[in-house]
């Protein structure tokens, strides 16, 4: 995983990173779920006809969208320089 | 194809509506002339979040995805399927990187990536190679959306080139006079369609074939027959399904389009919703999607092209022509070709900023004016839309797939030097530039060596690389956007090292941390200064350190 940015040098006195935060964790297994095809490459159980493959994709569609909502509603006081 | 009037008038009407509205767009909440360059290209800076989250749906999720992902569909089944982990995967990847994009591109007055990739390591070469990148990738790309309206109206019954045209003439037209902001109010009407179209699909074609499940089974017997795929995945095809979404997504936000959409929304909060609230649509796509097997189910056969070849693209058309009635197949087409012209839109406008701000402004007028780089800027999306029409008559619509992820392959390239260049700034512009040339060579390398077994072309034939070809005893493919950009990655990181090592002199980095952060108040009126190209770049921090 690469760090923060770089070029925050101890030379120029600068606030932390501001968007730091444990939440951010969140992403990874929203971004890595949907890659691991192991999981759901297989056709039963079905959901209303449709296969395992196809629904369980649109699941993790579904789980990526509230791991990124959860990130940005938990970590939205903290930036607060998010209005122009 | 017989032709259809009751669906040729209910489309016609659509489109001219559209067109009339994006020339209405030129006075839609302008503050300023449009004689600036933010102002055309950029929609003043000023988008909400609603407004946003119309104009980036419209550009990702594009006529292309409704008629060509469902056309693959129908021929390889489960493994065409790989847009909806891309678009999974997407927004939690890129999260928290276009944010810094967006704050260092307000704070320093950026409006192209290429901008930002000459302002951090100081390079323009670098910063060229980012600007030729984006605009090779993106002709394409248009021109598979205009393929896309050709299908709609074949299926009507409409042959030859001159409609496409028509549209193009349209389409030019407005971009010219409305710049960003005649994408963004057209991409409304367009997501209104298309929704109405994808919940009357999804609700009535199960209906009419005898459920999903009957589908799901028709279609994989007849996939199984052809031998051509199945509605899972192969063993062997697994790791091509992952990379193609990992390389898809991981390219997404660094075509021109996609970029110039998200730098036009007003703060860093509209990002931040966007990224939370678009997979509204990636749910939509994964059901358009289906309409591949839907149409393998109903006995969908593609129409011939006339010259013996066959348009896959027209298999989700024919399917909405036999399961609708004409009038509603009429918007839903419709919904097609409006869902070309918002992409083929914003496209030529990211690719005409690119040339006006990063080869016209810096390499032939460094002295332009915001008037002349607006006025530059429109000839060129012109220029970019004729370049892409071009290619449209030159490429074979058979499996358009293709064609995007090979442009995908090329704007990977792009990666290091923009998307880890937000968060890092250890890399050497000599490296970032070796890396570029290396991983550009060696993806159109690999593309070059993949056949096409349906046309029995030798070469460019697809874009996932069988791993036998580099020596492994496997049966695997990978996609080579991915390899490309291991090799691009690689070489970056070792002649970074080796610069450092020799100390060879490397470029200034104008842009500071804060600026990655911060939101600028009030910047929304007055923009920052531009950076101006001539003369030595003042450097914020005298050198940059290897940390």
């Amino acid at each position: 995983m690469v760090t923060a940015t770089s070029d925050s040098s101890s030379a120029e006195p600068s606030p932390a990173r501001r968007d730091r935060s444990p939440w951010n964790w969140l992403l990874a297994p929203a971004a890595i779920a949907p890659l691991l095809t192991f999981i759901f490459n297989r056709d039963e159980p079905r959901l209303a006809g449709i296969p395992f493959f196809y629904w369980f994709q649109l699941l993790l569609v579904a789980f990526a969208a509230v791991c990124t909502s959860a990130v940005y509603l938990a970590t939205r006081r903290s930036g607060a320089s998010d209005e122009a | 194809m017989k032709l259809d009037v009751t669906e040729l008038t209910v489309f016609t009407v659509l489109l001219l509506a559209v067109t009339v509205l994006g020339f209405l767009a030129a006075r839609w909440r302008r503050t300023r002339a449009m004689d600036d360059l933010k102002e055309w290209g950029l929609g003043g800076h000023q988008f909400g979040s609603w407004i946003t989250w119309f104009l980036i749906g419209g550009d990702l999720y594009t006529a292309y995805t409704f008629v060509a992902i469902p056309a693959l569909i129908y021929h390889v089944g489960g493994a065409g399927f790989f847009s909806l982990p891309d678009l999974a995967i997407v927004y939690p990847m890129v999260y928290l990187l276009l944010v810094r994009l967006w704050s260092v591109s307000k704070a320093k007055g950026y409006v192209t990536t290429a901008d930002f990739v000459r302002g951090r390591f100081g390079s323009r070469a670098l910063a060229l190679c980012v600007a030729v990148t984006g605009i090779l990738s993106t002709l394409p790309y248009i021109a598979l959306q205009l393929m896309c309206i050709e299908a709609v109206l074949r299926t009507m019954g409409v042959d030859g080139q001159w409609p496409v045209a028509v549209a193009f003439v349209g389409l030019a037209g407005f971009t010219y006079q409305s710049g960003l902001r005649a994408p963004a109010l057209i991409a409304i009407v367009k997501d209104v369609l298309v929704y109405t179209v994808v919940i009357a699909a999804v609700v009535f074609i199960p209906l009419k074939l005898g459920g999903w499940g009957h589908i799901f089974d028709t279609a994989g017997h007849k996939l199984s027959a052809s031998g051509t795929g199945r509605t899972a995945l192969a063993p062997q095809g697994q790791l091509n399904y992952a990379s193609l979404a990992l390389g898809s997504a991981m390219g997404l936000f660094l075509f021109p389009h996609t970029s110039t959409a998200a730098l036009a929304s007003r703060d860093r909060k509209v990002i931040k919703r966007n990224m939370a609230a678009l997979p509204a649509y990636s749910l939509a796509v994964g059901f358009i999607a289906l309409l591949g097997l839907m149409a393998l189910a109903a006995g969908v056969v593609p129409l011939g092209t006339g010259d013996g070849g066959t348009d896959s693209n027209t298999v989700v058309p024919l399917l909405f022509h036999q399961m609708f009635p004409d009038w509603f197949a009429g918007v839903a087409f419709a919904a097609v070709g409006i869902g070309a012209l918002v992409p083929a839109s914003v496209m030529s406008i990211g690719a005409a900023n690119l040339f006006t701000r990063n080869i016209y402004r810096e390499f032939l007028r460094p002295r332009a004016t915001p008037a002349e780089e607006a006025r530059v800027s429109k000839l060129a999306s012109l220029a970019v839309k004729l370049g892409a029409l071009i290619c449209t008559l030159m490429l074979t619509p058979q499996f358009s797939t293709d064609f995007q992820l090979i442009g995908n392959v090329i704007i990977l390239q792009t990666l290091p030097a923009v998307g880890l260049g937000v968060v890092v700034r250890w890399f050497h512009r000599t490296g970032l530039l070796a890396g570029w040339v290396l991983g550009m060579a060696a993806g159109l390398w690999m593309l070059y060596r993949i056949p096409n077994p349906a046309t029995h072309h030798a070469h460019f034939g697809g874009s996932a690389l069988p791993l036998s070809e580099l020596g492994f005893h496997t049966h695997m493919t990978m996609y080579v956007g991915v390899l490309a950009l291991v090799v691009n990655l690689v070489v970056t990181v070792l002649v970074t090292l080796a610069c450092r090592a020799l100390r060879v002199p490397d470029g200034a980095d104008e842009t500071r941390t804060d600026d990655y952060f911060h939101a600028p108040a009030g910047s929304a009126k007055t923009p920052a200064p531009l950076p101006r190209p001539a003369g030595p770049v003042v450097a914020v921090r005298a050198e940059s350190s290897p940390s």
